[in-house]
């Protein structure tokens, strides 16, 4: 057993996408200072990961993977934090905490699995399924369309946005440890295909290829490269590193507290 | 004069707030006992808003309905205000904006604009008028200016010195041989309290009136951070979140977002997460009346959080008690790993109080565990209590919302192994329970302790009804613990009451309820739901169709 691993009974249906971003994840955090990494997750088939990960971890409510994530954060800077979440989790139920979290620049890093439904619920459409999308919640078709994820997080200021895919790996691994290098907050929006109830595994396979990652800091050119693939049903799937600026953590504008006074001078003073 | 009031009134936006508390802070000087009252509405500026300030030789904690000096900014206040004034020359009146033949006008705009200041300034100009009408050195005047107009305080020391100048002395206000005393609010002194045990995060999304929490922080230097957030929900969920990581985290809110919160509390109850929540009560249900008081949260507050779940509830009545449980919840939250409520209501949170501290409070420390590798955060132990331990060193510390095993690892499969989780929280409520058994404190007793009449309150509602019992040889108990529930204590002073009566600020009678549970039936209800606090004079006229 990889000291990594726990021995809990792993869940997942076979061949899930989820064992692609596992696998990643534990290859890129091997030289990592494993005491300082903390795992947050929300609810649904992404978070079953932190009890598969012989890491310390905070299994949150559904949506909340973020909000926890920020908390440890603040509370002890030296943690590395990444925080596990789905599309249902942080587009759906948190979709406000993803916003501002990224407004922020909270210095944590976001894994989102977007499997693009909801798949522990036995598929429900989210809010990154496609238009039109037959689950059994809307056995006529989803009457809403899907919104682009990283188009979100570019306009909510964002500094480090990325995509991978499940299927790659390699990529995958890669682009972990960049998000974790980054200072601020990184987001990798990692495709997968649910097996049970959207398997497009032939079209992730057929249609992503990896980019040419050079002028990172244009905030245009990472708007195309977001916008090239639309989350219906056709076209190429760019993945890599899309946008990477520089830019002050919140933990170091925020926690500025000083101990200058005491209570009884507090006291004192309010006679 | 040894117990009088000030009522001290205009729009928002003119200062009225900040002159009632001047005048509070030289009246505290002279060794009076001060308890104000603020009264504002949902509005930045217009509408009315007034102080009530109450002196007196001994220590109160209530307003009085009659008041003694009027001072209005505007016309409004002398309009609403003039039935309450015992004598019509004790009027101080703005004669830029309001005609009276009763009381003194004085052109304190006028005044304030040609010596240089803006009109909000008139404030200053009322405040000297008052305190030459009562005989107050001017140097005593001066001294508190100093500390409280740091900008601008050479012209509002001119529009002083001319308008007492331009004033008679009608009566004088005798000096007292008591020491002054801190005057702070229910809101301040908990976070006073807090700082005291060690609170080291604040996490709050603004809320009347709790907000005063989140400014007094932020604008102290006590070595608390203060975060604001998205909502409430992410205030919950960050501060177990801090917790979790080892770091005493606190936040605060009313109704509205306590609602939103009870997630938080639900996962912090499985997870065994320490955190302490505010919550400070208005008039409900929703929006409600938002910046005035209440009572009527207490059922929501006590079932608060789906699952099984028992948690500290405690509700302190003024700025002594806020101080003291405001630090003894956050010492009982770690020790217990567990949630925990302070319940307030904005007559607590935001009436200004002289605080006397008997007894202190110190952090205690939580139970920490020194395991590295083979720690297991929800070891079992006899009293359902496992050590703590913070992710960052060797310890892997795995918390969770699913139902787990002891080392944190999610537990569908085994019944046996859900079975025993939740025994060990059992244990744990029972510790929670033998906690409050043992404290002196979850009840306070008051008025003619043998009297066969007892009346039960809690919160703000404390304040009046024990100034009215000990008129009427009553007993008073006020729950402070309110969750787990003090039997023991209750059941001891109640074994030779004939007549149970309970005074709230709710319409359901949600004490009552609480009481019924616990099986003491109350025989009267004496209710107020009209969002304002009771008056003395309210709770004698009732009691008197009662007793």
């Amino acid at each position: 057993m990889n000291k990594l691993d726990t021995n809990y009974k792993n869940t997942w249906c076979p061949f899930c996408g989820n064992f692609g971003i596992l696998v990643a994840f534990k290859r890129a955090i091997e030289n990592e200072d494993l005491n300082k990494i903390v795992l947050t997750s929300g609810i649904g088939c992404h978070a079953k990961i932190v009890d598969y990960l012989n890491l310390s971890s905070f299994y949150s409510l559904h949506g909340r993977s973020i909000p926890a994530a920020e908390g440890i954060k603040l509370a002890n800077p030296e943690l590395k934090v990444v925080a596990f979440t789905g599309d249902g989790d942080s587009l759906n139920e948190g979709i406000s905490h993803l916003i501002h979290a990224a407004k922020r620049n909270t210095d944590i890093t976001v894994i989102l699995h977007n499997n693009r439904l909801f798949a522990l619920t036995t598929g429900q459409f989210t809010a990154a399924s496609e238009d039109n999308f037959k689950g059994r919640s809307t056995p006529m078709g989803a009457p809403e369309s899907p919104i682009n994820p990283l188009e979100l997080m570019l306009a909510s200021n964002a500094t480090f946005i990325a995509r991978s895919y499940s299927g790659n790996i390699k990529h995958l691994e890669e682009t972990i440890k960049k998000a974790m290098d980054h200072k601020g907050f990184s987001i990798i929006e990692v495709i997968e295909p649910c097996v049970s109830f959207f398997n497009v595994t032939d079209f992730y396979n057929k249609n992503t290829y990896t980019i040419e990652e050079n002028n990172l800091t244009e905030r245009e050119e990472a708007l195309k490269k977001i916008r090239e693939w639309n989350y219906e049903g056709e076209g190429k799937i760019p993945l890599g590193v899309f946008y990477k600026i520089d830019k002050a953590p919140y933990f170091e504008r925020v926690l500025i507290a000083k101990k200058e006074e005491t209570v009884e001078e507090v006291l004192e003073d309010l006679i | 004069m040894k117990d009088f009031t000030i009522l001290v009134g205009g729009q928002a936006g003119q200062g009225s707030r900040k002159a009632g508390l001047v005048i509070a802070k030289i009246l505290n000087n002279l060794g009076y006992r001060i308890f104000i009252y603020d009264d504002y509405q949902s509005l930045i500026k217009g509408g009315h808003s007034f102080s009530k300030v109450r002196a007196s030789f001994k220590k109160v904690l209530s307003q009085e309905e009659e008041v003694n000096f009027l001072l209005a900014l505007d016309e409004e206040t002398l309009k609403r205000h003039l039935k309450e004034i015992k004598d019509d020359k004790f009027i101080i009146f703005n004669a830029d904006k309001i005609k009276s033949e009763k009381g003194i006008g004085i052109n304190i705009e006028t005044i304030a604009k040609e010596e240089g200041g803006s009109p909000i300034m008139a404030n200053t100009a009322i405040i000297s008028a008052f305190a030459k009408m009562v005989g107050i050195d001017f140097s005593l005047l001066k001294n508190v200016f100093e500390k409280e107009f740091k900008k601008g305080l050479d012209i509002n020391l001119k529009i002083a010195e001319r308008v007492y100048g331009e004033v008679e002395e009608k009566i004088k206000i005798e000096k007292l041989e008591n020491k002054p005393l801190p005057l702070i609010t229910g809101n301040e002194a908990l976070a006073l309290g807090a700082v005291k045990a060690g609170l080291e995060m604040y996490y709050a999304y603004p809320m009347t009136p709790a907000t005063s929490i989140l400014h007094f922080l932020a604008e102290r230097k006590l070595g608390v951070e203060t975060i604001q957030l998205e909502n409430e929900i992410s205030v919950i969920i960050a501060a177990i979140g801090s917790a979790y990581a080892g770091k005493r985290s606190m936040v605060g809110t009313s109704g509205g977002g306590f609602a939103l919160m009870t997630e938080g509390i639900s996962l912090a109850t499985i997870s065994e997460t320490p955190v302490v929540i505010v919550n400070s009560q208005r008039s409900g249900p929703a929006t409600g009346v938002p910046t005035y008081s209440g009572q009527s949260d207490l059922n929501f507050v006590l079932n608060a959080g789906h699952g099984d779940i028992v948690k500290f509830t405690i509700a302190p009545s003024n700025a002594d008690e806020c101080y003291y449980w405001g630090g003894k919840i956050l010492n009982l939250a770690f020790k217990y790993q567990t949630p925990a409520v302070l319940l307030i209501d904005k007559e607590i949170s935001e009436s200004t109080f002289n605080l006397e501290i008997k007894e202190d409070v110190s952090k205690e420390e939580a139970l920490l565990s020194g395991k590295g590798e083979d720690y297991k955060r929800y070891e079992f132990s006899e009293n359902g209590i496992s050590p703590l331990a913070f992710p960052g060193k060797e310890a892997i510390v795995k918390a969770t919302s699913y139902e787990h095993d002891e080392f944190g690892l999610t537990a569908e499969e085994s019944e046996e192994e859900i079975v025993l989780m939740q025994e060990k929280r059992l244990r744990k409520f029972e510790a929670m329970q033998e906690e409050v058994d043992n404290m002196e404190n979850a009840i306070n007793v008051y008025g003619k302790k043998d009297s066969k009449n007892v009346l039960f309150t809690f919160g703000s509602s404390t304040g009046p009804v024990v100034e009215v019992a000990e008129k009427f040889d009553l007993k008073v108990i006020q729950l402070v613990v309110l969750e787990p529930f003090p039997e023991l204590q209750v059941l001891e002073e109640i074994e030779n009451a004939e007549q149970i009566i309970c005074v709230e600020q709710n319409a359901l009678g949600q004490l009552s309820s609480l009481l019924a549970k616990n099986g003491i039936e109350a025989n009267e209800l004496i209710l107020k739901y009209s969002s304002r606090v009771f008056q003395k004079q309210e709770i004698e006229d009732l009691l008197k169709e009662i007793i």
